[in-house]
């Protein structure tokens, strides 16, 4: 067995190309399910009771199906009901909407795991459940929201690869054309890898900076 | 003490969780400028009773009024609305057992948030009033700290300048000194003698007889959800007609 440099070095720009689009797609995503996530994770909180069902049940939804089905339900039957997107965009907020839940659940995790007692004193004080979840409960919980949510998103990085199925020319998807013409699976599949690690180690890198910068008492 | 109008007014408060009786009937006037200390043995109903006043907690039954203004309900008995009853609570103040400083937020901004948030002072002037309510807890050289560098006894004045930052017309005190080391104590009594002393509303529940003798007008005795007496510190404290009270207060001293 040989080892194709010539091919890995015509393959560096080609799934370059592939690498432009995740990281394009991914940033949209995680934009999406940051910004959705965060307000799903206060609807949870709020003191509306069919707001907090309505976010259970979609994180429930998104939670109990696997990403590729919500990939599909977002590309194939959303058309179906008039809705039709490009393949980019499809997957963009296939994706969003999946972090969005579980960032959701993470944000209501992180302020219910804060001491009854701030929120009392804060109700002592004649402070209403609204300035109490965003001056007292969420300032603090920032600093365990943070890492769960770098995870999420890690998992998002990762689950842009199922992209290639609605024919996202993204990463995977990059390779696979370089594949099916060259036949190549070591090489390419071993270059794609490199390609999503560092990625994602770049990613890591950014979370841990952000978590030393947050304020610690 | 001018019992014609108290500043605060219970009757028949009753609390239950599930089918343990908390609270049974507690009724209890505090005057104008009245300092009260509430006692009584663990799981009588003294720290429930304190949290139904400003509705920390629900009453299942009973009237609590504040200079005549029902809590908690309107005139016909109904729920207030949640601004209502906020706005309710910041005329009391309520100072906790084991503090509860917003852990995120200096000495200063800890009695300053209350002014600014709640009765929308510009933060300037709700940080001059938080320097002059610290600097009453004698706390004028740690306002920029945060709750984690205190000691506890310090964090507890913090406390206490928090809820005297609202101008509230009845302090409640809930256990203040029993989360402090002995040596933390006699600051921390000393600081609510002085409010005492200064005319302010106060019930407190507390075990300091030190403070009941010293600052007390009336002397409240709670046993099993009930009021079991009442009256001056040096009767109740020294010569109390009620068996139950006679024998906790010997337990106390042992």
């Amino acid at each position: 067995m040989t080892f194709d440099w010539a091919l890995v070095q015509k393959a560096i720009p080609l799934l370059g190309t592939g690498l432009l689009t995740t990281v394009k797609i991914c940033l949209l995503a995680m934009l999406l399910g940051i910004v959705l996530g965060g307000a799903l994770g206060l609807g949870s909180l709020s003191r509306w009771k069919p707001l907090r069902w309505a976010v259970m049940a979609y994180v429930d939804f998104i939670r109990g199906t696997p990403l590729l089905v919500q990939i599909f339900l977002v590309y194939f039957a959303l058309p179906v009901v008039g809705i039709n997107l490009p393949e980019f965009w499809a997957g963009v907020i296939a994706l969003g909407l999946n972090a969005a839940g579980f960032i959701a659940e993470i944000v209501r995790a992180g302020v219910g795991s804060i001491e009854s007692g701030q929120s009392e004193a804060a109700r002592s004080i004649g402070m209403r459940h609204s300035q109490i979840l965003f001056h007292i409960l969420l300032p603090q919980s920032l600093r365990s929201i943070v890492p769960p949510t770098t995870n999420e998103l890690i998992t998002l990085v990762k689950g842009s690869a199922l992209l290639s199925v609605i024919s996202v020319y993204e990463l995977t998807r990059a390779g696979q054309a370089i594949i099916s013409v060259h036949f190549a699976p070591l090489e390419i599949y071993l270059l794609i890898a490199l390609y999503y690690y560092a990625t994602i180690s770049a990613l890591a890198w950014f979370s841990r900076y952000l978590e030393r910068r947050l304020p610690a008492w | 003490m001018n019992v014609e109008s108290p500043v605060i007014d219970a009757q028949g408060v009753s609390k239950a969780y599930g089918d343990r009786e908390v609270l049974r009937g507690v009724s209890l006037s505090v005057g104008e400028g009245e300092t009260v200390v509430l006692i009584g043995p663990s799981g009588s109903g003294k720290t429930t009773f304190l949290r139904c006043l400003n509705r920390l907690e629900t009453p299942d039954a009973g009237l609590i009024r504040l200079r005549g203004e029902p809590i908690g309900v309107d005139e016909s008995g109904r729920p207030l609305s949640e601004a209502r009853l906020a706005k309710q609570r910041s005329r009391f103040g309520f100072v906790f057992q084991r503090f509860n400083l917003f852990a995120h937020l200096t000495a200063l901004d800890n009695v300053a948030i209350g002014p600014h948030r709640v009765l929308g002072l510009p933060i300037e002037e709700a940080r001059a009033r938080a320097r002059e309510e610290l600097a009453r807890v004698h706390l004028q050289d740690h306002v920029g700290k945060r709750p984690s560098q205190l000691s506890g006894g310090q964090q507890q004045r913090v406390a206490i300048a928090r809820a005297l930052a609202m101008k509230p017309e009845l302090i409640l005190f809930d256990e203040p000194t029993s989360a402090l080391d002995p040596e933390l104590v006699t600051e921390v009594v000393d600081v609510m003698q002085e409010l005492a002393q200064s005319g302010l509303t106060l019930l407190a529940v507390t075990h300091e007889m030190r403070f009941a003798r010293a600052a007390a007008d009336r002397v409240v005795f709670m046993d099993g959800g009930s009021v079991v007496e009442e009256g001056p510190p040096d009767v109740i404290l020294g010569n109390a007609r009620e068996e139950r009270t006679r024998k906790f207060l010997i337990h106390l001293h042992e």
